[in-house]
């Protein structure tokens, strides 16, 4: 023990030291791989939305729709928030599953979970396909892309009048009860909890996916694409499957919104609707998972208030809440409320 | 170029011929280059010699116009550059290309997770994954880094990012690692460390280091080579480079006082 010349006094000194510093090593290491655990506060926007159907039973209708959207915007904050991937024609695949559902049950199998299904592949194969050309890119020859892709795919539905119903939208829609047994209603009831059910279901995939290894290569990819090569990622593959995953999703959203209303306008392919879901994205707060939630409902409610309010410049106070935002409130509602937080914790 | 040096065992690295050009402009002229197991080998050269860009030939950013590169007597030429690197050959960047919104443990785990093949994994939460997060901070901890875990890897003074840069390299475990200026922009009194960190790697792993600093090279290298437009000018000793006097004309700009 007294090789280095140290007394036993020192000896033992030295390794309740080491032992201080393995144990401050091993708290730190547990509390990073904790990171995935769930945090009560995310059961926040389940108990609001199980809350909001016994507190506003003639807001349902609106309900069912925020909770698509808020599935769809989960979609885009996959690809925008964690893999980078700037986008402005997310609608292709939103209105692809909504087209997928909405033929469905225009044609007889108007089964919900099925179109679902048929919604969520043929969204996934349009994002792969069209992905597979456009993701070499980045940053705006991306953005111009995605948004060209979206729009071919409006046209196309504008032009295939026969199949689509064109400009008048898809007609005929007869959607089968949910497990065969509850018929969706006038008041919203089974649409907000259908669309609520398979938004638990999205939500699930997509945070059990953020917190992945693979995951966190796509937040290793937006960080910084080209180290992300030069530690052997196969980046164009990541971001692909990454970008068919939520096409899927964003498709489901799609079909959701058509099956809860039985209609297809051709608008879901449109650019609004790539562009709107952009905003409510950055009202919430991009790449936190939860921005939709907020973001969403946020936009939607105050578009319902401002259009009663102002019914002709309605868009403008849209327009002056994202500017205050952008200004004001970086990262969104989420971004301000994590700040707040740590000035809070950072304060001795 | 200097043939004193018998060669028995085949290199881990060598460029045969290797040649790349930009139109008119060529930036690697028939390189033949190797690497032997466990060196410590500089490439120096003025502003423009073709440094970096053998670099990202060896690697596979740029794609060479002819010639071969063989990683183990292999024929990597044709490889991506992912592939390169899970064959063994790893970099560090001249200007740091980190993850900067991301903790410097979870820098080195993103390296770390892609070697042992999982990082494509959706399914399980990377936290669960104990042994890469051990082995990612054991190499944090080698390079005294393990207060610094944790924390966002923009907080850090550049001095210790250019440690990271090495760490994320290592999580690769490579065969053959590239060091492109290791400790440019970092102030000189805190260069020290990450000489002292280079010399300290394990002498398993072959080392080409590009640098601009003649005190780090001849601290470090065994060996020298030295790049002027593209071409090797001469390799040697540093004893040897240090007296040649093409390279003293060339590179430490002896013409002037001619």
């Amino acid at each position: 023990m007294s090789k280095n010349g140290m007394t036993e006094k020192e000896t033992a000194a030295a390794s309740t030291i080491g032992e201080a510093a393995k144990e401050a090593a091993s708290r730190r290491m547990a509390l990073f791989a904790q990171r995935h655990r769930f945090r009560p506060v995310e059961a926040l926007p389940w108990i609001a939305a199980v809350a909001a159907f016994f507190v506003f039973p003639a807001y349902l209708a609106l309900g069912a729709q925020i909770l698509a959207t808020i599935l769809y915007a989960l979609s885009l904050d996959l690809v925008l928030g964690y893999a980078g991937i700037v986008t402005l024609g997310h609608a292709a695949f939103f209105g692809t599953g909504a087209y997928a559902a909405g033929l469905m049950a225009a044609h007889g199998m108007g089964e919900p979970f099925a179109g679902l299904a048929v919604a969520a592949l043929a969204a996934a194969v349009v994002g792969l396909i069209s992905g597979s050309v456009i993701l070499r890119a980045n940053g705006l020859p991306l953005l111009m892309q995605t948004l060209m892709v979206a729009t071919m795919l409006y046209e196309l539905a504008n032009k295939a009048n026969s199949v689509t119903g064109g400009a008048d939208g898809l007609q005929g829609m007869v959607v089968k009860p949910v497990f065969g047994h509850f018929r969706f209603d006038l008041y919203g009831r089974v649409a907000y909890l259908y669309c609520l059910g398979v938004l638990f279901v999205g939500w699930f995939i997509v945070r059990r996916i953020v917190h992945s290894p693979f995951g966190r290569s796509l937040t290793g990819i937006r960080e910084n694409e080209a180290r992300m090569h030069a530690i052997g990622t196969p980046v164009f593959r990541r971001r692909l499957i990454a970008y068919g995953i939520s096409a899927a999703l964003a498709g489901v959203a799609g079909a959701l919104v058509a099956q809860t209303t039985q209609f297809v306008a051709v608008d879901a392919l449109g650019f609004e609707r790539s562009g709107n879901i952009l905003i409510m994205l950055l009202l919430g707060g991009i790449g936190r998972l939860y921005g939709g939630f907020i973001g969403v409902p946020l936009y939607m409610i105050a578009q319902d208030q401002f259009a009663e309010i102002d019914p002709v410049y309605w868009y403008f106070w849209i327009g002056l809440l994202l500017v205050l935002v952008v200004i004001f409130a970086r990262g969104g509602a989420l971004g301000v409320a994590a700040r707040l937080l740590q000035r809070r914790g950072g304060r001795p | 170029m200097s043939g004193e040096t018998p060669v028995l065992e085949t290199p881990v690295l060598e460029t045969r011929s290797l040649r790349k050009s930009f139109g008119a402009l060529t930036v690697a002229s028939d390189i033949d280059f190797r690497l032997s197991h466990g060196a410590r080998h500089a490439l120096i050269g003025p502003n423009g010699a073709g440094k970096t860009s053998f670099v990202n030939l060896v690697t596979g950013v740029l794609q060479a116009s002819g010639g071969a590169i063989l990683l183990e007597g292999a024929d990597i030429t044709q490889l991506a550059q992912s592939d390169r690197v899970k064959r063994g050959i790893a970099r560090t960047f001249q200007i740091t290309a980190l993850f900067r919104g991301l903790t410097v443990l979870e820098n080195v785990t993103l390296a770390v997770s892609e070697r042992m093949g999982m990082a494509g994994d959706l399914h399980r939460p990377a936290g669960n994954r104990r042994a890469i997060i051990e082995e990612s901070f054991q190499l944090l901890d080698d390079l005294g880094l393990a207060d610094d875990a944790l924390r966002p890897l923009k907080e850090l003074a550049y001095g210790r990012q250019r440690l990271v840069e090495i760490a994320v390299a290592l999580g690769l475990k490579p065969k053959v690692l590239l060091l492109d200026e290791p400790a440019a922009g970092v102030p000189s009194g805190e260069s020290g460390i990450i000489i002292e960190t280079i010399e300290r790697l394990p002498s398993s792993l072959a080392l080409l280091i590009i640098e601009h600093d003649m005190d780090l090279v001849f601290r470090l290298a065994k060996r020298i080579t030295v790049l002027v437009q593209g071409a090797v000018l001469v390799e040697g000793t540093p004893k040897e480079i240090a007296s040649d006097a093409r390279v003293r004309e060339v590179y430490l700009g002896e013409r002037s006082h001619a």
